[in-house]
């Protein structure tokens, strides 16, 4: 569609868009352009661009904050879950979609009602529980959580995918027989592989990027994710906003590559299921 | 909180299409049916993280455990007193603000982006990415950027401002403004998103329509109005839905931008609760504050489904 017409009318379009693009860039460049100058220098004006850019301070935070260990704890953390959420939700996305087995309408709503459920409403017992058996500060209470947290969501987003698996296909496996795991690896899996590839960059995304749960459950400096790890050190560097801008430079980098890469596969993932509704 | 946006998204419209096949006969009848052991690792996960801790914490809210010692049943007592208290109240009136605001504001500025993304040609891809980026970086170093680089009058640019003669002020230190203060941050890093689904919706709608509507001398209004709103209207009621639930359950935030304060001018139920379990270990009572966060949450959808409800039959 081509509404404006005239070219002054499109210019103005592009001045208005301009202006909305700015105001979402300008404090993410903020950010990585105050990085590379010094704190005297932000004190002075937070505006000015780094004339003598430091780029030395990315090494120095780097190994100050031990940022390396977490952003490894990160990645264990996300790989361990998208693992579990993807194997166990495929599983229980196939059950689902096919209707074959009694209660699956009861089982949906179950899931659709924990999205609404506030975090405040598990996390207490869950917090004391995993204190008694010593998993406080361990990737394993985390993963878990994250599991049960974005299985619903992983469970819904590879129905549509099965849905799309044609029965004859399941039919054909069985007439030669094979069984039902069979039937689902051989059949199922890798026709809901892209589904699958979906759910796994949206997950690593969402664990990285994840608050409450990482700085509930991960208090050590050793055993925080990235994000955990920045929330750590607001209050360490709170005198030193270079330094604290290069951390955050750093964690934030890898999500905004990342989504730049994929950004084609993850705005047809994240509005499909808004708008076919 | 955005981060959980698709996956709650994919969530509900799922089941819209669930409930359209229920009538369907079975294909074929196999003995015997073991499929349902498929379901069994994603349930028991569900069951043991989500809701056996659940119903513990409805129980816990009737009693004063601290975290170690016995629990004793103490009946509506915690009830009694957040309900007495004002800074209950003034977290669930700040829940409220903050959700009709964050359901509205954003809603039309998105849907005005997405609506001129839809005029031009070149440029659409590069000015959704740049909208979106701020869903893709964690809220609590967006929520430090605002703090130390935006709203500080010693760093930021409100400091800067000031140095200029233009009188602005931290909003984050003024009882007034640190509730709005906030909301204007989740707002910023939360509009690309609805623009980026809007703009997925509005090109799906057929283009002769719309152009049916401009050839027959409809303004461009009334192409928008007439044409373009009743299409998409699915997708901004489901948004609107989202909108409310997700900001309901707001805690990262106001937990990295204010920690609730100054006093509780910015409490939401959801730090209340927080505070309360893990910094004064009042379990009890924090998970008083949980049940009335999710009665209350729960609330505000059926009065969102019934006035859906109504409209659709009118």
């Amino acid at each position: 569609m081509e509404l404006g017409t005239g070219r002054l009318a499109r210019l103005f379009v592009y001045v208005l868009l301009g202006a909305a693009a700015f105001s979402v860039a300008f404090p993410l460049a903020l950010m990585a352009l105050n990085s590379l100058r010094n704190n005297f220098d932000i004190l002075l004006t937070p505006l000015g661009w780094p004339s003598d850019p430091d780029w030395g301070v990315f090494w120095r935070v780097w190994q100050e904050a031990q940022l390396g260990r977490a952003i490894g704890n990160s990645l264990i953390i996300a790989g361990g879950t998208v693992v579990i959420v993807c194997t166990i939700s495929s599983m229980a996305a196939w059950v689902i979609a096919r209707k074959e087995v009694p209660g699956w309408m009861v089982v949906s709503l179950y899931f659709l009602a924990t999205t609404t459920i506030p975090v405040q409403m598990f996390i207490f017992p869950l917090y004391f529980l995993m204190a008694q058996l010593g998993l406080i500060n361990s990737p394993i209470a985390v993963i878990i959580i994250y599991s049960a947290i974005f299985t619903p969501f992983s469970l819904f987003l590879l129905r549509t995918y099965v849905l799309d698996v044609p029965m004859e296909l399941e039919e054909a496996a069985r007439i030669d027989g094979a069984s039902d795991l069979r039937v689902f690896t051989h059949v199922i899996i890798p026709l809901i592989t892209p589904g699958l590839l979906t759910v796994a960059l949206i997950v690593c995304l969402n664990v990285w990027n994840e608050f409450l749960i990482a700085i509930t459950f991960l208090q050590n400096a050793d055993a925080a994710t990235a994000t955990a790890r920045f929330y750590q050190l607001t209050g360490r560097y709170g005198n030193n906003l270079a330094d604290l801008m290069a951390v955050a430079t750093i964690i934030a980098l890898p999500t905004v590559i990342f989504f730049v890469f994929v950004q084609r596969r993850f705005i047809e993932g994240i509005s499909a299921g808004a708008v076919k509704g | 909180m955005a981060d959980q946006s698709a996956a709650d998204a994919r969530a509900l419209t799922a089941t819209g299409a669930l409930s359209a096949n229920i009538a369907r006969p079975m294909r074929r009848r196999k003995p015997p049916n073991r499929k349902w052991l498929f379901l069994l690792p994603a349930l028991i996960v569900s069951l043991c993280v989500v809701l056996i801790p659940v119903v513990v914490t409805t129980l816990l809210a009737f009693t004063d455990w601290n975290g170690f010692s016995m629990p004793h049943w103490v009946g509506l007592a915690n009830f009694v007193t957040i309900l007495g208290e004002a800074r209950f109240w003034a977290a669930f009136r700040n829940n409220c603000v903050y959700t009709f605001l964050f359901a509205t504001l954003p809603m039309i500025c998105s849907l005005f982006a997405a609506l001129l993304l839809m005029t031009i040609r070149k440029g659409r891809t590069f000015f959704q990415v740049v909208y979106f980026l701020p869903v893709t970086i964690a809220t609590v170093i967006l929520a430090q950027i605002w703090r130390s680089m935006i709203y500080s009058p010693t760093s930021g640019v409100v400091g800067w401002l000031q140095s200029v003669g233009i009188p602005v002020d931290n909003p984050l230190v003024n009882p007034d403004t640190s509730l709005l203060g906030v909301l204007f941050v989740d707002m910023w890093s939360w509009w690309g998103y609805l623009t980026v689904i809007y703009f997925a919706a509005l090109r799906q709608v057929d283009r002769s329509l719309i152009e049916a509507a401009l050839v027959d001398g409809a303004s461009r209004w009334q192409t928008f109005w007439h044409v373009l709103r009743p299409s998409i209207l699915p997708t901004i009621m489901f948004m609107l839905l989202m909108s409310i639930i997700w900001s309901f359950k707001v805690f990262d935030w106001i937990y990295v931008l204010t920690e609730g304060g100054p006093g509780f001018s910015s409490e939401v139920l959801a730090t209340l609760g927080y505070k309360t379990a893990f910094q004064s270990f009042e379990v009890g009572r924090a998970s008083a504050y949980s049940l009335s966060m999710s009665l209350l949450g729960m609330a505000a959808i059926v009065v969102y489904l019934r006035l859906q409800a109504r409209r659709e039959k009118v």
